[in-house]
């Protein structure tokens, strides 16, 4: 396990590297510069400012520097806001990303097994159909076409919820629906394929033959086999949560690092493009590697053992 | 009940499924009784509605299937009456299943001690300690090796064999007076096989209960069954203790069923096989379903049913072959055989029973 634990550490620290690499040359071929007026400015006040940051220097120098800082532990200064440090932008910004994030996992992954396992006891009985349109719906519709909608006719037609910004659980409500959708449908349909299966094997008919009734079949035997495999699913739906949650923050106005990575794309602060990506990414390969660990916990057939992985 | 003796009697039952070509007739007025104590072998091909049987005595039927006539009394109730919601206390208390493939009949991911204590906790309302204490028990019945040590393994832990064993003890932690074993030996090898039929003969005298086996495996019934039925095309076509249906039979499909099995006293190289496929039950045939593949069939073969004949007062065909006008026919050699071996085991007195079931 300990072996194991390590290797994949490692490989998580090869894969931010390649990303981290990716990204900065990605950047670089992006149109415009970080100078917001360049317009006004003279060539020799241009040459200045791009010298202050680096910028004047070639690629691969301005590369390997940025890759130097990262081994320092710095991710750099941002250009924007006034040459605060990049990991305190992020940092106070991640609270209300994760809550969101967190909020929306839940919600959705809850809902979506709720759903995914009433289209399988239920099987084509209205009730399935119900939840296979709703998934489908889920999937289809993308967050920020939900989030305007549901800041329009719950927000501000019926003034159920505030329509935008960020002070209280209140707020958190519209943009946690919005975000909830997608892994909620994602679920959903997971779970009801994987519970067909697992209702229609062997274990269940000795479940059944045992006397057992629908719920404790259910409870006992068909969830747990079913949520198995579910928790590889984990992972990727985080990482669409991610990319979701940039455009919903920005469309409710929440001060997260969604919001604050598309202004930073729009007026080129590369280190903060920078830093959020390596951020995310970070983020993503721990949620994979959690799974795999959860996935051993409670699938007593892959638990990793000491010898080996 | 009309026969003290009998745990279960099912009379005249009608079982369809209905599927999108149409109504599939599985079980055609299907009569057989369980006595206390008694394993009953139920023997026919694969789709001849043995196992559709035994699976409407759990109420475990699929959601297509359709109880169309008969009864099925069990304690002097008929199961086919009961709510589902009955069933699930009659379900693994009173009448248990084993299963065919023990690799996949058990949940990977629960501990087979607690798989083992489920029924308990269900139907003796035992707390989950003292469940688990019971099951123990079990699993030394069933001749697990160090019990205490394996308890909280998971299944993939065992192999199919001592998979099959647990599958057993579950079956048999209520102490049921009906066991249902499914073609329990089917996926297990030879040598497992035996050691699976001899521990279930040893729980059978300790727990007291009665079995119904069904299996397409004539050398397990030999072995096993006090009784055997077979069955053919969703009927049984003949029923007696097990020495009248191996060395007296009388329906062509027993012979053919027995003609096809090789035993040590086979001669020559190739091993006989019944020609032709069972009926569609879609559209049944009218007459003796296995007319059509019959060396003997007669021209009221593909008009009539023909009804049971009795051979002796545990015996009974249906075939036209006995009937009183029906021309003398020649079985095929090793039934001839068997019946000249039938014979000598009738001679002496009192008839040695065990020494010919070998």
């Amino acid at each position: 396990m300990r072996k194991y634990l390590l290797k994949r550490i490692f490989y998580l620290f090869l894969t931010l590297f390649i990303v981290a690499t990716v990204t900065f040359f990605l950047m670089k071929l992006m149109p415009g510069t970080p100078l917001q007026n360049e317009a006004k400015l003279t060539a020799s006040e241009k040459a200045s400012i791009l010298a202050q940051y680096g910028l004047d220097k070639p690629v691969w120098l301005q590369y390997f520097i940025y890759i130097g800082g990262i081994f320092k532990g710095s991710l750099g200064l941002s250009f924007q806001f006034s040459d605060q440090a990049v990991s305190y932008l992020i940092g106070s910004r991640m609270g209300p990303s994760m809550q969101l994030g967190g909020q929306a996992l839940l919600v959705g992954v809850v809902l979506g097994i709720i759903l995914g396992a009433i289209g399988a006891i239920r099987k084509d009985t209205w009730a399935d159909r119900v939840a296979t349109i709703l998934s489908i719906l889920g999937i289809a519709v993308p967050s920020f076409v939900l989030a305007i909608l549901l800041q329009y006719y719950l927000g501000l037609k019926l003034g159920l919820f505030p329509v935008a910004g960020w002070s209280g659980f209140s707020y958190t409500i519209l943009p946690t629906l919005a975000l909830a959708a997608s892994p909620l449908a994602e679920t959903a349909r997971f779970i009801r394929t994987d519970m067909v299966d697992v209702l229609s094997s062997d274990y269940i008919e000795l479940a059944k033959a045992k006397g057992l009734s629908k719920f404790g079949i259910v409870y006992h035997h068909a969830l747990r086999n079913s949520l198995i495999p579910m928790v590889t699913l984990i992972g990727p739906l985080a990482a669409a949560l991610m990319t979701g949650s940039m455009v919903v923050e920005n469309i409710f106005s929440v001060p997260g690092i969604g919001e604050q990575f598309v202004k930073s794309i729009l007026v080129n602060d590369y280190p903060t493009i920078m830093g959020v990506t390596i951020f995310y990414s970070a983020l993503l390969c721990l949620l994979l590697l959690l799974t795999d660990i959860i996935y051993g916990i409670i699938d007593p057939r892959i638990r990793l053992s000491g010898n080996g992985d | 009940m009309e026969n003290p003796e009998n745990v279960i009697e099912v009379r005249n039952l009608e079982i369809d499924f209905h599927t999108y070509a149409g109504e599939v007739k599985a079980i055609r007025d299907v009569s057989f009784d369980l006595r206390k104590g008694e394993t009953l072998a139920i023997v026919g091909e694969s789709g001849s509605g043995k196992s559709v049987t035994t699976r409407s005595l759990m109420g475990l039927l699929a959601p297509n299937a359709e109880i169309k006539k008969g009864s099925i009394m069990f304690h002097g109730e008929d199961i086919i009456k009961k709510s589902e919601k009955d069933m699930q206390h009659i379900r693994g208390k009173d009448i248990a299943m084993i299963f065919q493939d023990p690799m996949t009949s058990l949940d990977p991911t629960m501990r087979i001690g607690m798989q083992i204590a489920e029924p308990l906790m269900k139907h003796k309302g035992l707390k989950k300690k003292e469940a688990i204490a019971q099951a123990l028990e079990m699993l030394k019945l069933v001749g697990i090796t160090n019990p205490e040590g394996r308890i909280n393994d998971y299944p993939y832990q065992f192999s199919g064999g001592m998979r099959q064993r647990i599958v057993i003890a579950i079956a048999l932690v209520c102490y049921p007076e009906v066991l249902i074993a499914d073609e329990p030996t089917t996926a297990l090898d030879v040598t497992i096989q035996a050691q699976i039929l001899d521990l279930m003969k040893d729980l059978q005298n300790r727990i007291d209960t009665s079995i119904i086996f069904i299996t397409h495996d004539l050398g397990v019934v030999a072995g096993m069954a006090d009784r055997v039925a077979v069955m053919y095309a969703g009927k049984i076509v003949e029923y007696g203790t097990v020495d009248e249906i191996f060395f007296n039979p009388q329906h062509p499909y027993t012979w053919g069923l027995l003609n096809s099995m090789p035993t040590l006293d086979t001669e020559g190289g190739s091993l006989s096989a019944i020609p032709g496929t069972p009926p569609d039950l879609l559209d049944p045939p009218v007459g003796d379903a296995f007319a059509a593949r019959s060396d003997y069939a007669m021209k009221i073969d593909t008009e009539k049913q023909p009804p049971f004949f009795k051979v002796s007062d545990t015996h009974y065909a249906a075939t036209w072959l006995l009937h009183p006008d029906a021309p003398k026919v020649t079985p095929p050699a090793e039934i001839i055989r068997r019946q000249k071996k039938f014979a000598e085991m009738q001679r002496p007195e009192p008839p040695i029973k065990t020494a010919t079931k070998e």
